[in-house]
């Protein structure tokens, strides 16, 4: 698979950073710079960045099923929205704020806008919990969510198209 | 050695090699600690927490999987807050666990259901819906039932460790992790099945075994596999004379627990419908069937009168049958046809290999060797395909000794995942590319050399002149096709030689036709094959010649014949068998199908009609065998050894053969992984798996892996 040059250079940048016998520590960064590149993880991706970091394409989907960040796969929307409902947050009202989420977007769990701009999704803890609750979206942190600010978070993602 | 470390289990001293784990130690001594995702010889996940121990002065609970033994450590393996820890894994472990034991294939050897039996974690805390999802079919031999997988990773491990296939891995997280097979949906791999023996539980289960029976309903009966040359011990699971299961878990035999696709599920030949039951005497053209003494009467009346004429008559050979068969008929064809023309298809140039190692002690490897050896080098050779279970020791030895292997091979081979350096040679110019690893090899410290059939005649004395001026003790392995291919190479089944690598020219014998020849003779008064298919693409040059074939199916040679009779399978014979190793191992009689018989009773039958019983001694394998023991050099081997199931090694003759065989006549079959020649194409499993990666050095699954 050739790759746009932009991410072929932020290949080689990434790999060039760990000795060769651990090149296989690039598999996130590489995965995740990826999915930001080309909106989404696709098989052929698997294989290519399978066959640069030497490993099976089987353990790239390891990695990819393991980590909520990575979306493979079904890609997942322009914003990612992620609402963490564990211990402090569903001790602080994740649970209401998941629900809020759904009602409003019209989404379930891992699911997907029509117009592919937003995606909600439940998460385990994201090492947030003193500010809880918390969520993210995309690569973003919001801490102490109330149902206002949450509204006024997706609004706000409408607006950004 | 490092001064041994001295502890106590239960209050039993123990001394143990310092890095020792708990778990090891404490089954050395009779504790068996209760274990799901440790296996030894794989890597530890410590995943299950099913061994936790005591120790004295630690506060927590440890894992005996991966906790190495201390000096003066105090462990205790059983006590009841252990049992309470043991339970409440357990009772996790259950969460979304189906409990479906009545229908499952494992209850009764099922790990998970012994332990909650001995723990008692029969009730659950949780009344959450069970997480649930079907059961998949992933190939034509494994499936896969997600809701019973208790995530020990024992066959991630074997497959990626063990096999070097990596065809397993575990997708999702937590409660939605999952095993999941390298095609999405499907597997493409080795359908070893390795993978679902070692499953503790019954998430993975084979097409061939799955809802047949129930463990304690079979007889287990341990012999060796019928295929390959490499000779594993097979366990064959037998309910009324039928097989429905192999394995080898028990790890008797050379081959510990390691069995491919063939040794596993290869032997529903035995009950394919197309398998001869009836003798059957050509009539106007057509075979008709007939009682076994009427076609033995036929068979020796025949004989003796072409005998008698005068007439050539070519007997063939087989390395599927046991040493004492291929004894006992070279015996026969030699001393009562009078015929030198006994031929078998030959697979490896074993002749040269050993004539140019006559006189040597410790100079052909055993299984074993392959294990232990410093450094393996492989010539022409796929092994994984070829000879799997060298494949499995090289591989092994890598793993746990850091063996240095080298290969030298007309394309990519598995082993270039660890080897230290690969040479692509064609076929046949393997002796010149070898030079470039002269100074690697020099710096060995001992080699095992395994070489394939492209190295033959001059090029095998080559290869040992080559092996002497390294300067380190070497050890050579000479490839061949079939489970006894080698026994019939020691037997003589060629004109060349008698039993034992014997000169049949010194002998006085006259010269014999090779199987080219004797298919090629317009005048051949008869032939006589013996569980093979010369015929199978060659057309027999002499039109009139009388036919007779003994073998399970309707080959194409046995459709020639004019009297065909039906033999017994390997599965269903005593004997001994010589593997490629030279070792030599018992069968056990697994089963037996109505009509069929041994090859040896078979001969002895027409001997008897001939009045030559006693000339030729009793048909009886034990007997048989104590005549090779005096008669076959090298066979003297040790009794009580193979008789409890050992393997034991024939030493290369004493003096050198000189003999010269030509190297045209040796031309192995290529069979892979899923095929095995004429006998592999009536097991409808092989069959099923035919689209299966099977062509050799395509080195499928071969990837520069990142050192580790
Ligand atoms: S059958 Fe053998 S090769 Fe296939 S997945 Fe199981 S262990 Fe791996
Ligand atoms: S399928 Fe079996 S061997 Fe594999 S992880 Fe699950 S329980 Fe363990
Ligand atoms: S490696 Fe050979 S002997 Fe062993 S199970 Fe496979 S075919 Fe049988
Ligand atoms: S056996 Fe030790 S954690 Fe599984």
């Amino acid at each position: 698979m050739t790759l746009p040059q932009e991410l072929e250079q932020k290949f080689s940048e990434i790999i060039g950073k760990y000795p060769p016998e651990y090149k296989k520590s690039a598999l996130v960064p590489l995965l995740l710079y990826s999915q930001d590149a080309l909106g989404k993880i696709t098989p052929e991706l698997v294989n290519e960045v399978a066959r640069r970091v030497g490993v099976f394409p089987l353990q790239v989907e390891e990695v990819l099923t393991y980590y909520s960040m990575l979306h493979f796969p079904k890609p997942m929307g322009k914003y990612h929205v992620q609402i963490c409902t564990n211990v402090s947050c569903q001790l602080t009202g994740g649970p209401e704020l998941w629900e809020l989420a759904c009602k409003r977007l019209g989404l379930g769990h891992k699911e997907v806008s029509a117009d592919g701009l937003i995606s909600l999704e439940e998460v385990e803890c994201i090492g947030a919990c003193s500010w809880a609750p918390a969520i993210q979206i995309n690569y973003d942190f919001h801490h102490f969510v109330t149902p206002e600010k949450l509204d006024e978070l997706l609004d706000n993602l409408r607006q950004l198209q | 050695m490092a001064d041994l470390v001295k502890l106590t289990i239960d209050g039993i001293p123990v001394e143990a090699a310092p890095g020792s784990l708990l778990i090891e130690v404490a089954r050395r001594i009779g504790k068996e600690i209760p274990a799901f995702c440790y296996y030894d010889g794989f890597s530890q996940v410590a995943a299950c927490r099913m061994c936790l121990v005591e120790i004295e002065g630690i506060p927590k609970l440890m894992t005996a999987c991966t906790q190495p033994v201390g000096e003066g450590m105090v462990v205790r393996t059983e006590t009841p807050k252990l049992a309470e820890a043991r339970k409440g894994t357990l009772e996790f472990l259950l969460t979304n666990h189906p409990l479906d034991c009545p229908v499952c294939d494992k209850g009764g050897e099922c790990e998970l259901q012994d332990m909650v039996f001995r723990y008692g974690a029969s009730e659950s805390r949780y009344v959450e819906i069970k997480h649930h999802h079907d059961e998949q079919q992933w190939s034509p031999v494994v499936y896969f039932d997600p809701a019973r997988c208790i995530l020990c990773y024992r066959c991630v491990r074997v497959c990626s460790e063990g096999m070097g296939v990596n065809a397993l891995g575990v997708v999702q997280r937590g409660a939605y992790a999952e095993i999941a097979p390298n095609h999405t949906d499907h597997l493409e791999c080795d359908e070893c099945g390795a993978c679902i023996d070692i499953c503790p539980v019954g998430a993975l289960t084979s097409d061939t075994y799955r809802y047949q029976t129930r463990p304690w309903e079979m007889n287990h009966v341990g012999t060796i596999c019928t295929h390959c040359s490499n000779g594993c011990k097979t366990t064959l699971g037998v309910r009324n004379d039928q097989i429905i299961r192999g394995n080898n878990r028990d790890r008797s035999g050379i081959n510990g627990e390691f069995l491919c696709v063939k040794g596993r599920y290869a032997f529903d030949f035995n009950e394919s419908e197309e398998r001869l039951t009836t003798p059957m005497i050509r009539k106007g053209g057509k075979l008709e069937p007939a009682s076994w003494s009427d076609a033995v009467r036929f068979v020796a009346g025949k004989l003796k009168q072409l005998k008698e004429a005068g007439r050539q008559i070519g007997v063939v050979g087989s390395g599927r049958v046991t040493n004492e068969e291929s004894y006992y008929l070279q015996k026969f064809a030699r001393q009562v046809l009078g015929t030198n023309s006994i031929d078998h298809e030959r697979s490896g140039d074993v002749v040269t290999l050993l004539d140019a190692l006559a006189g040597r002690a410790n100079a052909l490897a055993t299984v074993d060797d392959l294990y232990r050896a410093k450094a393996v080098l492989v010539i022409g050779s796929d092994l994984a395909h070829q000879h799997p279970l060298l494949h499995w020791q090289i591989r092994a030895n890598w793993r746990h000794h850091a063996a240095h292997t080298y290969s030298v091979t007309a394309g990519p081979v598995r082993e270039d995942q660890h080897t230290v350096a690969a040479i692509r040679a064609a076929e046949g110019a393997e002796m010149n590319a070898l030079e470039q690893l002269r100074d690697k090899l020099s710096a060995e410290s001992e080699l095992a050399i395994v070489f394939g059939d492209s190295v033959k005649g001059e090029a095998v004395r080559q290869l040992v002149s080559f092996g002497d001026s390294l300067g380190i003790p070497v050890k050579y392995v000479c490839l061949v096709d079939y489970v006894n291919s080698r026994g019939a190479m020691d037997m003589g089944i060629i004109p060349e030689l008698l039993p034992g690598y014997q000169s049949a020219a010194a002998a006085g014998l006259p010269v014999g036709l090779t199987l080219p020849q004797m298919l090629a003779n317009e005048h051949l008064g008869a032939l006589w094959v013996v569980n093979a298919d010369p015929l199978r693409n060659t057309r027999l040059a002499a039109k009139e010649a009388f036919v007779i074939v003994q073998d399970l199916f309707l080959t194409a040679t046995a459709q020639q014949a004019d009297v065909l009779l039906p033999s017994a399978s390997l599965y269903e014979k005593l004997g001994t068998v010589t593997n490629v190793c030279g070792e030599v191992q018992r069968l056990t009689k697994a089963a037996q199908t109505m009509g069929a018989k041994a090859d040896l009773e078979i001969i002895g039958l027409i001997a008897k009609e001939l009045g030559m019983a006693s000339q030729m001694g009793p048909w009886i394998t034990d007997k048989v065998f104590a005549e090779m023991q005096q008669v076959v050099a090298g066979y003297n081997v040790p009794l009580p050894v193979i008789a409890t199931g050992g393997a034991a090694q024939t030493l290369p003759p004493a003096v050198k053969i000189g003999v010269e065989t030509d190297p045209a006549l040796i031309r192995s079959a290529r069979d892979t992984q899923f095929t095995s020649g004429t006998l592999g194409s009536y097991s409808k499993k092989l069959d099923s798996l035919l689209e299966s990666p099977g062509s050799l050095y395509q080195g499928e699954n071969v990837l520069a892996l990142a050192t580790q």
